[in-house]
């Protein structure tokens, strides 16, 4: 099969001496897909880019997520995931033993944090930590939600797309691996640029010459001058 | 005779050409119409139209188990609603789920259970929701159609999709997909649901009288039926995002010639 | 909603030894592949039903009770009596059951043991009549699972069709508006014998009559029930995975012939 075809479920991909990859699976020495998506060949490996999905965790994952709760020795995060994940108070940065403030004073119900997945495996929820750089609170910017599936395209291959993106609207934009982007510009118009922008992406993660066509987007609803800080 | 209790005013089931009641020859299916992706909150979803049966299907997952003691330690749990809006039949139906819909529910989920990778998503629930707003016969055998469509619109890794479809018998003779009518005035009615590559039969229900030779040829029927719905089901699921690369296309080739 | 059911704690390295003598073509009571276990058929224990019968498939029990009563025959069949099949999994059957609304299961198994008496027309509906479109007899059919030692299914369908033969019903006669019970005694109409034949599929071997161990390690389970005349008259898949082509064919053959056995059986006690 030639990369770059979108391929559904149960069909067969390769057949031979191949590596698997995600969205696959074998039997015997054929590889089918799990997955609707694009089929994408890395070197030896097939594996299947899939169009919608939701986001599984994995360690070392930076994600963006909402407190839900507080408990005795944490908080409850949302991170979009089918697993509730905890945010222990000993990851918080400056925590040496047990903490005699109430946790509400350092991150409340409703409050949205970039974190980092610590520990994740099959038997126990998400454990997350907000000590390292960047990491902890956000208090600005807009909060864009897409498909997880979606993000390596946002990122692109070495950051070029998302690069490019914070470069011709001169927003901030942090990226979860869990499908949230958060985007913060010196004004309204510049957010809400990057944020369509982000969309588009999205809708069109598929497609060739998105990067060319992305940058074309934004340089024709650039008003020169308020835009990109100038 | 069975036939006997056939009311006055009923016409034929087949002509004598061989024609069915609405039209069709014994081994045709009736019309197919496959959507996906069309409802907005759902994580994946699908609409199917086959003959009058209108159905559309709903998934929602993975996703936190709720009670927290239905989970599995290793893999999803996968829960089925099979439901009958009360105006989808001729008589209108009490909501409250009947026996039928709860025995549906079971053979629909275990129809699907062979070819979802649950094991990639332990201790969560994948939710799957029938819903059937018109019903004509065959209607558990188009939901499990639709719900292959739906979870893997939802991006939910599967071994394959699964088609579903029934024979029966009528007036003597093996008929494919059968109506409402022909169900309820027909000798048997037999729902198969089908996974071509693994070649392998996820639900097989029977009522009615059938020889073994019967039984054979007509189980061989609807597999073969099933390969067809299978390939309409690929089709409808690359569909949508091929419009999306394609209409991309277009816009680069307008643009290059302006 | 149907969910995935919880598995019971069967321990891993038994469930193991199950499967590996099955492959061999062994099961862990000594059994052929193909063989039922003992059965034992009593009838008639139950005075107060028009019709019993109890039957012990291996450690299995599941009696079944007959009661013929008076009622309105449903809107589009006026000219027919009205059969109904109930099953409950009481409790004190098994660790598993809860008291409470009928589950799934037992949903699934009076729905299975229904088809294979109303499909085969085993009962003469006709014959019930009292008052065309006003009264008919009603026959209900209660399946009492009393231990699950596997395989309800063959179980309540031998049980039920031995109470049905069993079953003695009093003369009814309308009078004006009104039901008129006479003291003479008769059977039901009956007019075939519907016998259900259940198969797992353990690691691609199909297994007659499964044990409850073996339904613990199954794959998927196939019951088809086949009436007197060698014609199938219902057949239900459950379980998790699925069935080959062949497999089914080859079960369907398999089923004829067991029926058939224990057909003979039934009749003896039923009519004995």
């Amino acid at each position: 099969m030639e990369a770059n075809q979108v391929v559904a479920p149960g069909e067969l991909l390769a057949d031979g001496d191949h590596i698997l990859g995600e969205n696959a699976y074998r039997i015997g020495t054929q590889i089918f897909s799990a997955c609707v998506g694009l089929l994408e060949i890395d070197g030896n490996r097939v594996l299947v880019v899939p169009f919608k999905g939701g986001y599984l965790p994995h360690e070392g994952d930076l994600v963006v997520g909402r407190i839900i709760d507080i408990g005795l020795s944490g908080w409850s995060i949302d991170i979009l995931a089918p697993y509730q994940s905890m945010l222990p108070a000993s990851e918080t940065p400056g925590s040496r033993g047990p903490r005699r403030r109430d946790l509400s004073e350092i991150l409340e119900v409703g409050d949205m944090v970039l974190a980092q997945v610590l520990a994740f495996d099959r038997t126990r929820d998400p454990l997350l930590t907000i000590k390292g750089p960047g990491l902890g609170k956000i208090s600005n910017g807009r909060v864009v939600q897409i498909a997880a599936a979606k993000i390596p395209r946002l990122i692109g291959r070495k950051g070029s797309m998302i690069s490019m993106l914070k470069r011709e609207t001169g927003c901030q934009i942090t990226v979860g691996q869990n499908g949230i982007a958060l985007v913060w510009g010196k004004s309204p118009e510049a957010e809400e640029l990057a944020v369509e922008a982000i969309y588009m992406i999205e809708r069109e993660a598929h497609t060739r010459g998105l990067t060319d066509r992305i940058r074309e987007m934004i340089a024709k609803n650039n008003v020169v001058g308020e835009v990109a800080g100038t | 005779m069975w036939l006997e209790k056939l009311p006055e005013h009923k016409t034929e089931l087949i002509d004598s050409k061989g024609v069915r009641a609405d039209g069709r020859k014994l081994d045709q299916l009736r019309p197919i119409k496959l959507e996906v992706g069309i409802l907005d909150k759902a994580d994946g979803s699908a609409y199917i139209e086959q003959g009058k049966n209108k159905i559309l299907v709903a998934v929602y997952g993975p996703r936190e188990a709720h009670p927290k003691h239905i989970a599995l330690p290793d893999r999803a749990v996968i829960r089925c609603r099979y439901h009958m809006a009360p105006f989808s039949v001729d008589e209108r139906k009490n909501p409250a789920p009947s026996r039928r819909e709860h025995e549906l529910s079971k053979v629909i989920r275990e129809s699907l259970e062979p070819v979802v990778l649950t094991d990639l998503y332990p201790r969560t629930v994948i939710d799957l929701f029938v819903e059937i707003l018109q019903s004509d016969g065959g209607s558990r055998c188009a939901g499990i159609t639709g719900a292959s469509l739906a979870l893997a619109d939802a991006g939910i890794p599967m071994r394959e999709l699964v088609a579903a479809c029934a024979i029966g018998k009528i007036e003597g003779k093996l008929a494919l997909d059968l109506s409402d009518s022909e169900d309820k005035y027909g000798e048997a009615d037999l729902p198969v649901a089908y996974v071509p590559n693994a070649n392998l039969v996820t639900l097989l229900q029977m009522d009615g009288e059938l020889t073994i030779e019967e039984f054979n040829k007509g189980l061989e029927m609807a597999v073969e039926a099933c390969k067809t719905i299978h390939t309409m089901q690929r089709e409808a699921l690359k569909k949508k995002f091929r419009e999306i690369k394609e209409s991309v296309i277009e816009k680069e080739e307008t643009e290059v010639v302006a | 909603m149907s969910a995935t059911p919880q598995l019971p704690p069967v321990a891993k390295l038994e469930q193991k030894t199950i499967v590996d003598m099955i492959s061999r073509g062994k099961r862990i009571d000594d059994r052929g592949i193909e063989n039922y276990r003992t059965i034992t058929i009593e009838a008639g224990l139950i005075e107060k039903a028009n019709g019993s019968a109890e039957v012990h498939l291996g450690k299995s029990r599941v009696l079944v009770g007959v009661k013929v009563q008076t009622g309105p025959p449903f809107p589009d069949t006026p000219d027919e009596g009205v059969l109904t099949v109930n099953a409950e999994l009481v409790p004190l059957a098994s660790p598993s059951f809860e008291a409470g609304p009928p589950s799934e299961e037992a949903i699934e198994l009076a729905r299975v043991v229904d088809r294979g008496i109303r499909e085969s027309k085993a009962v003469d509906v006709k014959s019930l009549v009292l008052e065309k479109g006003k009264k008919v007899q009603v026959v209900y059919v209660d399946v009492y699972v009393l231990d699950h030692d596997g395989n309800l299914i063959d179980a309540a369908a031998m049980a039920a069709l031995t109470a049905l033969i069993n079953a003695k019903v009093p003369k009814m006669e309308m009078k004006g508006d009104e039901v008129i019970v006479k003291s003479s005694h008769h059977p039901l109409p009956l007019n075939n014998y519907p016998v259900a034949v259940t198969f797992a599929k353990v690691n691609g071997t199909i297994l007659v009559d499964p044990s409850l161990e073996e339904e613990q390690v199954m794959n998927a389970r196939l019951t088809v029930t086949i009436d007197k005349n060698g014609r199938i008259c219902a057949m239900q898949k459950g379980g998790q995975y699925g069935f080959t082509v062949e497999e089914l064919k080859r079960a369907v053959g398999v089923a004829v012939q067991k029926a058939a056995e224990n057909r003979t059986k039934i009749l003896a006690v039923a009519k004995g």
